[in-house]
């Protein structure tokens, strides 16, 4: 049942991925931009899971781990840029 | 890889429900009126969205390898710590970056906002 299932799922979450970037591209603020490539971040690293579920390969793991502490620092500096102008105080 | 029926279907429900909740947040983030209620969308993506494919994926590998493959729950733990910070951060950033974007009024409250607060 899960290989049945998993195609689905990972075109559910591509579909999500698909309506993050509409907002990341209509905006209308900047905040709006920030916002959606934090859930893009958290869309891609559910669907690089999902991935290693569907080949059976335990490596993609990883990659989701890097992109996870990748995505808070960015989100978390491109907060701090929009709020206080520098991001390092 | 034969999976135990029940086990196979269980993994399938929480992928199924993982998918759903990224959808529910995805839609919340296009559709919903202004950036914070726009914020309450995709806090259902991190949590449900990624916890359940995660925890769908610890049961297989966990099964399929023959020993605990608990890995995931370290991305688990972190999504589930750096969220709120980074919500928060955004409605920050929010806020000081657009002077009128602030919280709606609860319902059934008045709209207009006491000056006390």
């Amino acid at each position: 049942m899960t290989d049945a299932v998993l195609p689905w799922v990972t075109v559910a979450f591509a579909v999500s991925m698909l309506l993050c970037l509409y907002r990341l591209w209509v905006g209308p603020s900047l905040p709006d931009r920030v916002l959606a490539l934090d859930t893009l971040y958290v869309n891609t690293m559910a669907l690089l899971v999902l991935i290693g579920l569907w080949i059976q390969n335990a490596v993609y793991f990883e990659a989701a781990l890097m992109i996870a502490m990748l995505g808070f620092i960015s989100t978390v500096a491109l907060s701090r840029y929009l709020a206080q102008g520098k991001v390092v105080s | 890889m034969t999976l135990h029926p029940a086990l196979d279907a269980l993994i399938a429900a929480l992928l199924v429900g993982a998918a759903f909740f990224a959808l529910v947040g995805s839609i919340g983030l296009v559709k919903l009126g202004d950036f914070m209620k726009r914020l309450h969308g995709p806090t259902k993506a991190s949590t449900l969205g990624v916890g359940g494919v995660l925890i769908a994926s610890i049961l297989y590998f966990t099964v399929a390898g023959n020993a605990p493959f608990l890995h995931e729950l370290l991305i688990t733990g972190f999504v589930f710590l750096t969220a709120p910070i980074g919500a928060h951060l955004m409605a920050h950033a929010a806020m000081r970056f657009d002077a009128t974007a602030e919280p709606p009024p609860a319902p059934g409250q008045k709209p207009e906002r006491s000056d006390a607060g």
